[in-house]
This record gives structure tokens, C-alpha cells and sequence, in this order.
């Protein structure tokens, strides 16, 4: 058990690591670019006293270093700092539609990961079949769709046409989860969609993978039946790559949601974000990127976390 | 070769031709120009507007050949962009190695940490929004994904039999990078390339449907739905047309590339 | 239909196909067995054997009606206890599987669920075809485990299967096909896979399993000489079509069929050991090495000499440093300690420091001919490359001696602008002696040349190499596993274990006793082509382990 405690520490450590040089990037990408920030965020006609107020709110006279310092202790102390354009507290907001994004995205995946894994163990049943074909058919033509135009297909069709869902997305707090779920029914068909095909595809190859092994072969010989074979040789070792396949889709889905949440008028983070970078409103988009890669690399970590804890050989070192 | 060519790779090859001619002569074809007011607004299909107007009264089959133009065009500089950064970089980590790949390729695992869109608004959000600095943007962040796959097929055939030869022959990295890996490295990096230019065509429209891509009154198809999606709720389909044009380009591409990959892992098969 | 109960398996014009998917073509339907027959009584060894291409792995599973990727069998009848197998139900067929007939493949390393404990999967098939309940089948098998001769019979099965060996996992395999009492084990080239040493113990284990459990087996090998030990009858296959069947002593001392005979003749290529000349051409002195990064050496003070137009033969198990040795020589990895003279001066330690005449006059020629031509260039440009590169020849001319190179490694014409892959193992392996050649070397280095070929053909590229020493005057330093490649070629010795040479010579002393005690195990660990090798061998090692 140590081996696999220290490499899950190590990983644990690394997400870390990451997580710390990410937020150096986000602060360097807003702030180490060409021209003035102070300048582009108020225009060509602002007046040098806006601008010089401007750059005295955003501490554009101190040194990057200090700012970032200053920055990055108040992230720990959950003080994100408050929005230029309204002045609001940028943790208060994000908190909220945080909640609502992650709303999404919970409903989103509780339909698609057990579609997605009962759909490949479909193609992989039926290999070379017509339901493989026409799963691999409808993969391709569903990576090939950028997501806003698969969310305006559905609220075309779905929404306006046979009117069995709001197209636009309202929330508020007074709605029941029934009345919340009707409201969310087309975001969370767009995004499944997205995230199904890869989902789909990956599990494919994962599953066919783990029956290609001469272990499997093993037990067909031993004139085991196809059930036994499948639950008792090919799920064990199925576990970790369909848990690798699924943490990566919902990483996915995290880009996914900012601009379904645009495309549904969603009050949710990728709407907050993309709404303030149109607006050049640095500290929220800061305070975004940072949210959006901190879940990404979680994901991701959960993901290594999981293939390093059902590897046999780490759990039962020599 | 192309005689053996399967129907799919045909029928994909044909549309790419078809689109990028498209892009190229687009002032010939569009049959107005491309800001002209040209009827009411949203008119449905007919013999003079094939596709029906958009939600100025512009003719939308002129905003679309003109839209296809820029997304082209945009999509071709940040592939080749991407291309050529990520697999020189790569090439040169995997034949130079040591400390330098290290260091490359730790910088790269970092900017792969976030996911491209959200890093994309990131920068978006403090420069102007033009598009050279769309093209650098969306090239050098895709130029991870391509450094890293050049990197892995260069470290794969530097240890192949063959170039130890040379080695031991005594060649210089010259032959070795240019006549021994490169003729084995390129196909699957050309059916990459592919894959990579479908992203960035789904990228720069993403982008300016989000409004921070192309600006108005240029025209791209991302751009495009941006304009005319307040016609779907009632009941207009004018922002669905660049679906359409998006799908057919992405799978045609898809197609040939495929073919491209299954003729290179026909060729490697020499087991026989 | 009843059948009479003598005959376990009766095999009956069996014809298999195969889907073939060749590069640039649409995909279509060969036939790989072309109609073979044969009988097996019960507790009796059948020996299949042939060449890769000869069909035995697809007839051996055809007799649990089984297809491996897009094998099927196609017409012919296979008759288990008294039914035809390949027109029963599929839930007869499955307590036929795992229940009457079982499986050893040849990696056992893959063949076990890396998920489970051994022993789970040794008692599986038997539970759950209802034969034992577990507690008899665990019993049965710790019985097996110590039968078979690993360590720890009680507990071994509780481990998984990354934790033992490759020889032990290969003996639990053994226990997991005979756990069952089934009445045929098919037996697929259990050993080729291990050292020659570990090799000869798992053969033991399984010849005497066999014996004393009284089951019949089908065993396939291209090795005859190991066929020859554990089966009472051998059919030769070739290409899907049946060469010769026989008894064991017939098939070896009077073979009938030409492709027979050559099949127990190879390695029988003998040559005349050479005296040592004046001036070695190279000189290994002292050398010590290890890999970036590691602790230990690899090469711990070797010290070997090579004369000119002689061959020097390095033999050694997996991991004994014998490639690292070629490494140190060719300046890929520099020795931390000791030198190499060459043709009279010492060669620098690194590659990239070398002088071009030392790199044409020592060159190298690789185990997996597939991998050390480039797949883009043409035979005529691989062949070409050295003559252009050191001899600066152009054009025509250089044409023309590439031509002559084929002539003499007798591919002839037509080879020149083909591609590596349109070539067979063989001649793949010839191509690249003739870019050896080219560079018109005074030593070559042959680092298992002729392991991945099938032994007539490996035949073929030695009996070359032998030729070509003598037109050429060029000194090898063969390097290999195979102790009847190195009688057949070698005029000197050095036997590697664990980095060290533990015994060097000329090939008439290193070869003849008093031997050490690893040279002693590795000798006669070597199949010999005589029936009753493999029980002189148990006993002389009883024998000396009661003398000590």
C-alpha cells in the first residue's frame, strides 16, 4: 500500500504545485501584454485623469510582484477583490453562479456517464455492427459541431418548433427543483451531447482494449460464459480507464458550460466570465480563469488519483 | 494511390477543395456584396436570396461565402502557426533532449493545465481583439497539443534501430532529423494537422459567437449566428446555416484525414 | 454416433480461415489449414511443430472449437469424447473449455488477470464447471504447485501475478490448465518465451505433470529438439498442410519428407575453430559500464580479444550485459573504466568523437531487421547510403555495386527499389548485412541476428555470415543467447553472467569440461535433438546434487 499512497501523495502534491503556477500564469496573462491595461480597458477617448485613476485602483504603479503577492493572499482568504465594473464583491457573485454552473453540470453528467458507458458497452457488444457504425457516425458528426450551434439547433427544433422546453434558461431562487429542471432541460441536452460522443468514444476503445488481453482470451477458454467474463475478468481492469475517461469528459464539460450558459442566458460562471471579459473587467476574469483551471486540474487529478489506486501492481507492490 | 482511394476520402476531399475555393474567390461567387443592404430584414429563401436575408437585410449566402473566407483564412494562419512552433519545438526536444526538453515540456504539461478557451478570454480580455492577435493566440495555445505529438512521434522513431545506424554511421543531425525521422514522423503529424485545423475553425467561431473573435460588419460564421440567433425563438432558422457549413467542412476534413492516418499505419505495417 | 472410447480427439480434414487485412488492398478471406487429420488416444502426447506460417497454435485451439481474432474454421470435423465439437451447443462447447480440454499459452505474464490473486484464477475454471467444490479444487492445487516445483506451494497462490517470475507464472499456468482434470491440455509454446536455463525446469515440471497425471496433451513448438523430450508423436506442419506424421523416434532419426530432414539437421552447421593470429584486431580491456543515472554496472571488467577475420561469440541469458558490451564498443555508451583497442590504436569512448575510418570499419548489424532499415527508403538507398557516404560513390556506380552486394548476400535482381516491407524476415536480415558490407568493415557486430528468424532460415543467415567471412576476411563479434548458433559459428568464446565474463576462450576449451558452474547449467540446459536429452539431464543433476 505504501507505493501507491506515496505516488498519490506525489500527485496530490503536483495538482498543488500546478494549481500555484497556473495562478502565476492567469496574473502574468492579463498583466504582461502589449500596451496599457488601464488604456484598453476605458478606450482610446478616456481622459488621462480617468486612466490615471484607473491605474491607481488596479495598483498598476506597483510592481507586478507585489500585485501578484497582494492577489494571491487575498485568493486564500477568499477575498477575490470586488469588480471594476460594478464594484461588487467578486467572491459573493461567483458564489452563486458557481452554485448554478456546478447545477448544470451535476444534472449534465448524472444523464450523460451512464449513457455514455451504456452506449460504448453497446458499440463494443455489437462491434463492426450497424449500432457501432452508426454510433461512430453520430460521434463524427457531433465533434464536428461547435456547441453553440448544437444549442441552437435543439432550441430551434426542441425549444421553438415543438415547444416542449423554455429556450431560455430563467432561474431564481422561489423555483421548485421540478420547475428548475424544466428550465435547465436544454442546457443540459447540449451539454450531454457535447460531452457524450467523446465520452462514448473513449469508452469504446478503453473496453475493447481490456478484451483484446490474452487474459481474456484465458477465460473464454475456460468456458466461462460472457457475463462471468465481462463482470469477473474485464470490469476489474475496465475501472480505472472508464473512471480516466469520464473525470477527462467532465473536464471537458467545465469548458463546454461557458458557452451554453451564453447560448441559454444561463446565470451561471461562463456568462460572468465572458460578460466581463467583453467588458475588460480584469480582476472578475481573473477570478474566473482561476475557478475554471482549479476545477479542470481537480478533474484531472481525481482521474491520476484513481488509475494509481486500482493498478494492481501498486496495490500489492512485490 | 488515389486510384485505391476510398469513396469517403473522395467525397471529403472534394468538399475541402470546394470550400477553400470558395474562400479564395469569394468576392466572384458572393452574388452581393458583403455589408450591402439588400432587402428586409430575415426575408425567407428566394430565386434572388437563396438562403433568405439576415437580421439587417443583408443576403445571408454572401455573408456566408464571405463568413467562410475569414473563418478560413483565420483557421489556415493559426494552423500553420501552430504547426510550425509545435513541431520544431517538439522535434528539437526529442533529438536534443536532456534539460531543454525537460524544461519544454514541463512548460508545456503548465499551459495544458487550463483549458484553451478559458486561458483564450483570459488574454483576450487585456489585448485589442483583432485578428492577428487572434491567429497568435489561438496558434501558439494550440501549438501545446502539436508540440507534444511531435515530441512523443520523434522520441519514438529516435530510438528506432535505423537511426542508431545512422548514428553509428556517423551522420550528422541533419539526415538524421530530415531523412531519417521526418519522411516517418510526417504523415501522422499531416492527419493531425487536420484534426487541428477542424479545432481552430471551431475555435474562432466559438469565439466570436462569445463576441470576443471577429468584429462586425466583417463577417465569419461564428459571427454570423451571433447576429441572427434572436430570429430562433421566433421560429427563424437564418443563424443554423453556418451549422450546416461548419459540419459539412469539419467532417470533410475529418474524412481525409482519417485516410491520410490509415495510409501511413498501412505503410509502417511491415511485419510481413 | 458413438464413437469407440480409445480415441480422446479425432481430428478430421480440418480447413481454417482467416480475414487478412494487407496494406493498400480491401480486406479478404485466405485459407491458413488446408485440410489436416489426426488421432489422439487418451494420456498420449501429440508434438506439433513447424515454422511461423504453419498453422499448429490455430489447429491446437481448433481442438476446443476456438478461433483466435478473425480465425474460423471452415469445413473439417473435430470429434472430443465421442462428439463432434464443432456442431455442438454453445453451452456444451463452454464445459468443454476449461472442462475436458484447457489452455497454456505461451506468455503467461499476459495470459493472467492482473487483478486477481493466483490462485482464484488456478481454481476458477474447475468451480465453476462444478468439477471441485473450492475447497477441493485449492487443495488440488497447492498439490499441483508443489508438483510443479515452485516455492511455497501453500502460499503462493495468494499472490497476484506481477509478483512471481516468469518461469513460476508459466508453471501456474501449467497448474491452471490441469486443475480441472481435464482430459487434453493444449500446451502452446510454453517455454519459448524463457531462458534456456528456466527454460529446461518448466519443462520438467510439465513433462512430469503430464506423466503423472495421466492427461493427453498436443504440444506445439518450432522446436524440435524440445518437442522431441515431452511427445510420443510428432506432426511436422508447413503452411497450413501436414509434412510429416510420425512417432518421435521416427520423426527424428528417420525422417522421410526433405523439409523433415532439414528441420532435424539445423544447427548442424559445424565449423573449424581458427588459431589465433599475432595482432587482435580488438582488444576489450578492463572495460566497466553502466547506464545514466543507475547504480550499478552492467559491465563489470570485461576483458575479451577478437582477431582479425575470426569470430568471437559473447553468449549470456537476458540481462547479462552481453548487448551493452556491443554499446561499449560502438561508443554508444561509454565505459566508465577500461579501454578498446582497434586495429592497433584505442578508440576514443564516445561515438561523436570517432574518426569516419572507425566508424566504416566497425559495423553493426541488429537483432529486428524490421526496425533497423527505414520503412521510407528503398533497399537500393539503405544499401546505398554507406557506399556513398564513405566511398563517395554516385549514380550508375553506386547502382552498380549495390547490385553486386545483392548478388552476394544471393538476393539477385529485382530487390533494389523495393521497400523493407515488402521483404520477408529473411531477407530483411540479408539487406542488412549487405549495408554492413558496404562499408567494406574489418569487424562486425551481430547482436542476436538470427534470434527472431525460424531456424532454417536463421540456417540460411548463418551459413552466409560464414561464407562472407571467408570472401571477406571481416571478424564478427557475435552476440547471442543461443548456445547451437555459437558451436555452429564461433572460433572464440565468452560466456556473460551478470556483467561479468565468467568464462572465455578459444570455442574448443570453453566448450569442453572442466566447466564452472553457470557455463556447466547453461550447456547442458541446451535441447539436444536425441529422445531421452531431457531425463539424462534430470538425473545427472540428481546425481551431482547428492554429491555435494
Amino acid at each position: 500500500m505504501n507505493a501507491a499512497v506515496k505516488l498519490v501523495a506525489q500527485r496530490v502534491a503536483l495538482g498543488l504545485l500546478l494549481l500555484f503556477l497556473v495562478s502565476i500564469l492567469i496574473f502574468v496573462g492579463t498583466l504582461i501584454l502589449p500596451g496599457d491595461v488601464a488604456q484598453s480597458i476605458l478606450g482610446q477617448s478616456a481622459t488621462p485623469e480617468a486612466l490615471a485613476n484607473l491605474r491607481k485602483e488596479l495598483g498598476l504603479n506597483e510592481p507586478a510582484l507585489t500585485r501578484y503577492v497582494s492577489w494571491l493572499a487575498g485568493v486564500f482568504h477568499g477575498d477575490l477583490g470586488t469588480a471594476l465594473t460594478s464594484g461588487q464583491d467578486i467572491a459573493e457573485s461567483l458564489g452563486r453562479r458557481l452554485g448554478n454552473t456546478l447545477f448544470l453540470a451535476f444534472w449534465a453528467a448524472i444523464i450523460a456517464v451512464p449513457l455514455a458507458i451504456f452506449l460504448g458497452l453497446l458499440a463494443v457488444r455489437y462491434r463492426d455492427r450497424w449500432p457501432d457504425k452508426l454510433i461512430s457516425g453520430v460521434t463524427l458528426a457531433s465533434i464536428s459541431i461547435p456547441e453553440f450551434l448544437i444549442g441552437y439547433v435543439l432550441m430551434y427544433f426542441i425549444g421553438v418548433k415543438l415547444g416542449w422546453a423554455p429556450s431560455v434558461a430563467m432561474m431564481n431562487d422561489s423555483m421548485s427543483l421540478g420547475q428548475k429542471l424544466h428550465a435547465i432541460a436544454l442546457p443540459v441536452a447540449v451539454l450531454t451531447l457535447v460531452v457524450l460522443a467523446h465520452m462514448m468514444r473513449m469508452t469504446r476503445a478503453a473496453i475493447l482494449n481490456v478484451m483484446q488481453s490474452a487474459y481474456i482470451e484465458t477465460a473464454e477458454l475456460k468456458g466461462l460464459s460472457m457475463f462471468t467474463i465481462i463482470w469477473r475478468h474485464a470490469f476489474p481492469n475496465s475501472i480505472a480507464p472508464i473512471v480516466n475517461v469520464v473525470m477527462l469528459n467532465l473536464a471537458y464539460l467545465v469548458v463546454g458550460v461557458v458557452v451554453v450558459e451564453v447560448v441559454f442566458t444561463y446565470p451561471g460562471m461562463g456568462q460572468y466570465l465572458v460578460d466581463h471579459v467583453s467588458k475588460r473587467d480584469v480582476p472578475v476574469v481573473q477570478a474566473c480563469g482561476l475557478v475554471f483551471a482549479a476545477v479542470y486540474i481537480g478533474l484531472n487529478m481525481v482521474a491520476d488519483i484513481v488509475s494509481i489506486l486500482s493498478n494492481p501492481r501498486l496495490r500489492h507492490p512485490k | 494511390m488515389i486510384k485505391n482511394m476510398p469513396i469517403a476520402a473522395v467525397i471529403g476531399l472534394f468538399f475541402t477543395a470546394l470550400y477553400f475555393l470558395m474562400a479564395i474567390f469569394a468576392p466572384l461567387i458572393a452574388p452581393y456584396g458583403m455589408a450591402e443592404v439588400v432587402g428586409g430584414v430575415w426575408e425567407p429563401p428566394s430565386p434572388e436570396h437563396l438562403i433568405g436575408t439576415d437580421n439587417i437585410g443583408r443576403d445571408l449566402l454572401t455573408r456566408m461565402i464571405y463568413g467562410g473566407r475569414t473563418t478560413i483564412f483565420i483557421a489556415t494562419a493559426a494552423t500553420i502557426l501552430s504547426f510550425t512552433t509545435g513541431s520544431v519545438l517538439g522535434f528539437l526536444a526529442a533529438v536534443v533532449g536532456g534539460w531543454v526538453d525537460q524544461a519544454m515540456s514541463r512548460f508545456v504539461d503548465l499551459l495544458m493545465s487550463i483549458p484553451s478557451l478559458i486561458f483564450a478570454l483570459v488574454v483576450l480580455s487585456v489585448t485589442p481583439v483583432t485578428i492577428p492577435v487572434l491567429i497568435v493566440v489561438m496558434g501558439l495555445l494550440d501549438s501545446t497539443r502539436v508540440y507534444r505529438l511531435a515530441r512523443a512521434v520523434a522520441v519514438d522513431i529516435n530510438v528506432m534501430d535505423y537511426v542508431e545506424a545512422a548514428k553509428l554511421r556517423g551522420e550528422g543531425r541533419a539526415w538524421i532529423i530530415f531523412r531519417e525521422i521526418l519522411p516517418n514522423a510526417l504523415s501522422p503529424l499531416v492527419a493531425e494537422m487536420g484534426l487541428r485545423f477542424i479545432f481552430m475553425v471551431l475555435f474562432v467561431s466559438t469565439l466570436s459567437f462569445l463576441g470576443l473573435g471577429v468584429q462586425p460588419p466583417a463577417a465569419d460564421w461564428g459571427g454570423i449566428v451571433k447576429e441572427n440567433k434572436d430570429g430562433i425563438v421566433y421560429g427563424i432558422g437564418a443563424a443554423l446555416w453556418p451549422a450546416v457549413a461548419i459540419a459539412t467542412l469539419a467532417i470533410s476534413v475529418n474524412l481525409v484525414a482519417d485516410w491520410v492516418l490509415n495510409r501511413t499505419t498501412s505503410l509502417k505495417g511491415g511485419r510481413g | 454416433m458413438s464413437e469407440p472410447r480409445d480415441i480422446l480427439l479425432k481430428v478430421r480434414d480440418l480447413k481454417i480461415g482467416a480475414t487478412v487485412y494487407p496494406p493498400g488492398e480491401r480486406p479478404h478471406d485466405i485459407e491458413i489449414v488446408h485440410g489436416v487429420s489426426f488421432d489422439l488416444e487418451p494420456g498420449r502426447v501429440l508434438g506439433l511443430i513447424g515454422e511461423s506460417g504453419a498453422g499448429k497454435s490455430t489447429i491446437g485451439l481448433a481442438s476446443m472449437a476456438y478461433g483466435r481474432g478473425g480465425v474460423r474454421i471452415t469445413g473439417g470435423e473435430v470429434w472430443v469424447n465421442g462428439r463432434d465439437i464443432l456442431k455442438t451447443s454453445l453451452s456444451d462447447l463452454r464445459s468443454l473449455r476449461g472442462g475436458e480440454v484447457t489452455y497454456v499459452s505461451q506468455s503467461a505474464a499476459a495470459s493472467f488477470n492482473p487483478a486477481k490473486p493466483i490462485m482464484e484464477q488456478v481454481t476458477e475454471a474447475a468451480v465453476r464447471h462444478g468439477k471441485f467444490t473450492r475447497k477441493q479444487a485449492e487443495e488440488r492445487a497447492i498439490a499441483l504447485f508443489g508438483k510443479l516445483g515452485l516455492p511455497n506451494p501453500e502460499t503462493i497462490g495468494r499472490r497476484y501475478p506481477h509478483q512471481v517470475s516468469g518461469g513460476q507464472l508459466q508453471r501456474c499456468m501449467t497448474a491452471l490448465a490441469l486443475c480441472p482434470e481435464p482430459d487434453l491440455v493444449v500446451f502452446d509454446e510454453p517455454t519459448t518465451a524463457l531462458d534456456v536455463t528456466t527454460q529446461i525446469d518448466v519443462l520438467k515440471a510439465i513433462k512430469e505433470a503430464i506423466r503423472d497425471t495421466g492427461v493427453a496433451a498436443i504440444y506445439i513448438t518450432h522446436d524440435l529438439a524440445v518437442v522431441a523430450q515431452v511427445s510420443d508423436d510428432i506432426m511436422v506442419l508447413k503452411l497450413g498442410d501436414m509434412v510429416e506424421y510420425g512417432t518421435t523416434d521416427q520423426i527424428i532419426n528417420n525422417p522421410q519428407e526433405d523439409y523433415t530432414k532439414a528441420l532435424v539437421s539445423v544447427r548442424s552447421i559445424r565449423h573449424e575453430e581458427k588459431k589465433p593470429t599475432d595482432d587482435p584486431l580488438l582488444t576489450v580491456e578492463g572495460v566497466t559500464a553502466r547506464y545514466k543515472g543507475t547504480k550499478f554496472d552492467v559491465l563489470k571488467d570485461v576483458n575479451v580479444e577478437l582477431h582479425p577475420g575470426q569470430t568471437l561469440a559473447v553468449v549470456g541469458e537476458s540481462g547479462s550485459g552481453k548487448s551493452t558490451l556491443a554499446r561499449a564498443i560502438t561508443g554508444l555508451l561509454p565505459p566508465s573504466a577500461g579501454q578498446i583497442t582497434f586495429d592497433g590504436h584505442v578508440l576514443t569512448p564516445n561515438l561523436a568523437t570517432r574518426p569516419r575510418e572507425d566508424l566504416r570499419e566497425l559495423q553493426m548489424i541488429y537483432q529486428m531487421a524490421d526496425v533497423a532499415m527505414n520503412p521510407r527508403q528503398t533497399v537500393g538507398t539503405i544499401i546505398g547510403r554507406p557506399l556513398e557516404f564513405y566511398f563517395g560513390l554516385k549514380g550508375a556506380e553506386k547502382r552498380r555495386r549495390v547490385q553486386e552486394l545483392l548478388d552476394e548476400i544471393e538476393m539477385g535482381d529485382g530487390f533494389i527499389d523495393r521497400y523493407p516491407a515488402e521483404l520477408s524476415g529473411g531477407q530483411k536480415q540479408r539487406v542488412c548485412i549487405a549495408r554492413a558490407l558496404a562499408a567494406k568493415p574489418k569487424l562486425i557486430i551481430c547482436d542476436e541476428v538470427t534470434s527472431a528468424l525460424d531456424p532454417l532460415v536463421a540456417d540460411g543467415i548463418l551459413k552466409l555470415l560464414l561464407q562472407l567471412q571467408k570472401i571477406e576476411n571481416v571478424a564478427y563479434l557475435f552476440i547471442t543467447h543461443d548456445l547451437a548458433t555459437v558451436r555452429a559459428i564461433a572460433d572464440s568464446i565468452a560466456v556473460m553472467y551478470q556483467g561479468q565474463v565468467v568464462r572465455y576462450g578459444p570455442k574448443s576449451q570453453v566448450l569442453s569440461p572442466p566447466f564452472d558452474d553457470y557455463t556447466d547449467l547453461l550447456l547442458s540446459s541446451v535441447p539436444e535433438m536425441r529422445l531421452g536429452w531431457l531425463e539424462d539431464v534430470i538425473a545427472n543433476r540428481k546425481m551431482e546434487s547428492a554429491g555435494n
